[in-house]
């Protein structure tokens, strides 16, 4: 079938909303994996949480996520409280942070199970739906992460798929087996010439933009960010200048799970997500971030832009066999990439 | 890869409705975790409404979850048939886990009632089938019903969207073979992943295709989003969905989008316009009070499986005459008794076996014509 300039530009501009959420996933799966060596399986669980978190808060249910990360929390103190006892210094852990993070989750619970959330502001939903969110990063890391923070790539990548299982299956069980989708950011559209253009759509792009602006100003003009910039670079050396790992694989998984959520906030008015969306999303991602090389930053969003160029264009031309185009994009690179390598990854 | 982790996880976790040491034992499959559990929940909620006594004996049901797997289905097949010593299995919840089953519960002797569509399970008869049932209406019936319905309001040119798995390549099959004989071309034919995020190359296709009438076949909720994408960019033409949609979730999320849509359905979904003449009527209200009670929203798709477990519930009592439970002679004379249904009313329809008909339901089915209107499904009159 031929295809139009009018077609063309559709199928593009929705190559490019997905590539740019493909792009936000296959950085954050990019920054995990430079910092901890975790390659970030259960990333894409994170935009199906934000997701349909997201909806069940305009739907005016009580987010029961919530208890998840009240578990987590409850397990992280636990935890914490056995290092405290173990340890003579145990100088990452003091007792008041321990219990304000316990407390949080409840706090939390609390105004939510008794706020009108479907009343709210979309930005407050927004933000609530992040509060509940984000937090289980550094949570996740602590507990299934750093107890084995220096164990080989592939225990640690086991630990990864084992964590994901688990989401997905707690995701099944928190919002059951149906798809979601929640309200446009803003209901208008404007026309480009012959294109009509959504105003989630210029919400998801600029909204990634303004992410990955955001990250290279955090990387290069922050002390927090030099410090995880020099931890992805070199771990020891890191170490030995005063950099915590224990924080470098908390920011980054805090950072991993911010851009999770927010992408599945993002996504969600465009396309209902149900719980076990998130894999195959962050997995397009992850062929991005190989594209990258798991090493450049530009080369991952713009490997993962292409991705969602190309399926974009495959759904058109062969629709039968997009994801294996999609998927197969992956070998010419590995091989490329394993042909021309310089080690820069240091096995320990 | 990872579902089946997850799957071999969830097998094992098992659980057990009715009396422990009860007389006859009957193992339950369904897909309550997965990519089908939107399928599979309803069913193994209704697997806890089935009859505990029937006659003077009392009756168990040992339900597994296969995570949507064919493998984890076989798994859990094996363990009931040689742990649990099941004298019938009722499920899967999927026609790929069907098939993949058909061969050990012929070999192990055992009665299996699926709740599946795919007619391949029960035809053609041989040795092994005849010990498959079902209890869903042929895919072959539910795409001529439509079919049939566009031919007759003048619809020439079709585009057909379907799912890229089992379901949709079993109904593409039978539109592609029955699509000449109502004077129907396909002018245009695109898939898509259950999963997708976007299906707008899909979509400009089949609009530049020019059909006059799409057909779109995938189960559960993403069949929303083919129908919702056609109507965002301007599609005039009827759209038909397959009873893969005939979910609360269809109405509820596809809202205007989705109105005017003309599927097949369970009466389930018009319980109120069905006449009381129906027999099949008061059976549904009555499984649909009892599931509302303790679940909430009843689906179609649980009263399939509740289906199956009324056909073995019907047949026990003219078993146990020739055999006693636990036997192979008595899952033989199960099998025997099931195969002699005759005009056994459930709560989606009549249903009659014969050695040659394993599946039941006559062409009519039990199913309906229905339509979306206001927001709400409504009998196509």
């Amino acid at each position: 079938m031929d295809i139009d300039l009018p077609i063309a530009l559709i199928l593009g501009q929705d190559g490019i909303i997905n590539g740019a959420i493909y792009a936000l996933l296959a950085l954050a799966i990019l920054l995990v994996f430079t910092v901890t060596r975790v390659l970030m399986i259960p990333q894409g669980e994170f935009v199906a949480f934000g997701a349909l978190t997201m909806a069940a808060l305009q739907a005016g249910q009580p987010a029961r996520l919530v208890w998840l990360l009240a578990a987590l929390a409850v397990a992280e103190a636990i935890a914490d409280l056995i290092v405290l006892r173990t340890r003579r210094q145990g100088a990452q852990v003091t007792f008041s942070a321990l219990l304000v993070k316990l407390a949080y989750p409840f706090v939390l619970a609390a105004l939510l199970y008794n706020l009108p959330t479907a009343t709210l502001p979309m930005p407050v939903q927004a933000m609530f739906t992040l509060a509940i969110i984000v937090p289980m990063g550094p949570q996740i890391y602590r507990l299934f992460f750093q107890p084995i923070a220096s164990a080989p790539s592939l225990i640690l990548l086991i630990a990864a798929i084992a964590v994901d299982v688990s989401l997905v299956g707690v995701s099944l069980f928190v919002f059951g087996p149906e798809s979601a989708s929640t309200a446009p950011f803003s209901e208008a559209s404007f026309e480009f010439g012959s294109v009509n253009v959504s105003s989630q759509a210029l919400w998801v792009v600029g909204s990634a933009l303004a992410l990955i602006v955001a990250l290279w100003l955090f990387f290069s003009h922050t002390l927090h960010g030099k410090a995880l910039r020099a931890a992805a670079v070199n771990r020891t050396g890191a170490t030995l200048m005063g950099i915590s790992p224990v924080f470098a694989g908390k920011a980054s998984f805090l950072l991993a799970t911010l851009l999770g959520a927010l992408s599945g906030i993002l996504i969600a008015p465009i396309t209902p997500i149900s719980f076990d969306s998130g894999f195959v999303i962050s997995l397009k991602g992850f062929v991005g971030a190989i594209i990258g090389g798991l090493i450049s930053y530009p080369l991952a969003a713009a490997g993962a832009l292409a991705v969602g160029l190309i399926e974009a264009f495959a759904a058109f031309w062969a629709s039968s066999y997009k994801e294996v185009i999609v998927f197969t994009l992956i070998i010419p690179f590995l091989l490329w990439r394993s042909l021309t390598r310089h080690t820069l990854e240091e096995e320990e | 890869m990872f579902p089946k982790y997850l799957a071999t996880f969830a097998a094992t976790l098992t659980f057990t409705i009715g009396a422990a040491n009860a007389q006859v034992r009957i193992g339950v499959i369904a897909s309550s975790t997965g990519p089908v559990a939107s399928i599979g929940i309803p069913q193994k909620n209704s697997a806890a409404l089935l009859p505990i006594r029937v006659g003077d004996l009392t009756v168990e049901y040992v339900v597994l979850d296969d995570g949507s797997d064919p493998t984890a289905a076989v798994t859990a097949a094996k363990k009931l048939i040689n742990e649990h010593h099941v004298d019938a299995i009722i499920g899967p919840s999927g026609s790929p886990q069907a098939m993949g089953l058909v061969q050990f519960v012929a070999e192990a002797g055992t009665p299996m009632i699926a709740p599946v569509g795919s007619a391949g399970v029960v035809l053609p008869m041989n040795a092994q089938k005849k010990w498959v049932f079902k209890t869903t209406q042929n895919d072959s019936a539910s795409v001529e019903v439509l079919l049939a319905h566009m031919a007759k309001t003048g619809i020439r040119k079709i585009g057909v969207m379907i799912s890229n798995d089992a379901f949709g390549e079993n109904r593409y099959k039978e539109i592609v073979a029955q699509a000449k004989g109502f004077g129907l071309s396909i002018v245009a034919n695109e898939k898509y992943q259950r999963g997708d995020t976007s299906v707008m190359g899909q979509v400009m296709k089949l609009i530049a295709a020019k059909p006059e009438a799409i057909f779109i076949a995938c189960p559960g909720s993403p069949a929303i989003l083919p129908q919702a994408t056609l109507r965002d960019k301007g599609y005039k033409g009827r759209i038909y969905q397959s009873d893969g949609a005939a979910l609360e979730a269809f109405l509820k999320q596809g809202g205007k989008k989705v109105e005017g849509t003309i599927l097949q359905g369970s009466m389930m979904l018009v319980l109120s316009e069905i006449p009381a003449s129906n027999p099949s009527r008061k059976v549904m209200s009555d499984y649909v009070a009892a599931y509302e009670k303790r679940f909430g929203k009843a689906e179609t798709f649980g009263s399939q499986l509740y289906d199956a477990g009324l056909l073995v519930a019907n047949a026990i009592p003219v078993a146990v005459r020739k055999a006693k439970p636990g036997t192979a002679e008595f899952r033989a004379a199960l099998r025997d008794a099931l195969e002699a249904t005759k005009d056994f009313v459930a709560t989606q329809g009549r249903y009659s076996m014969t050695p040659e008909n394993h599946s039941g339901m006559d062409k009519k089915g039990a199913n309906e014509l229905i339509t979306v209107q206001e927001g709400k499904w409504r009998l196509v009159r």
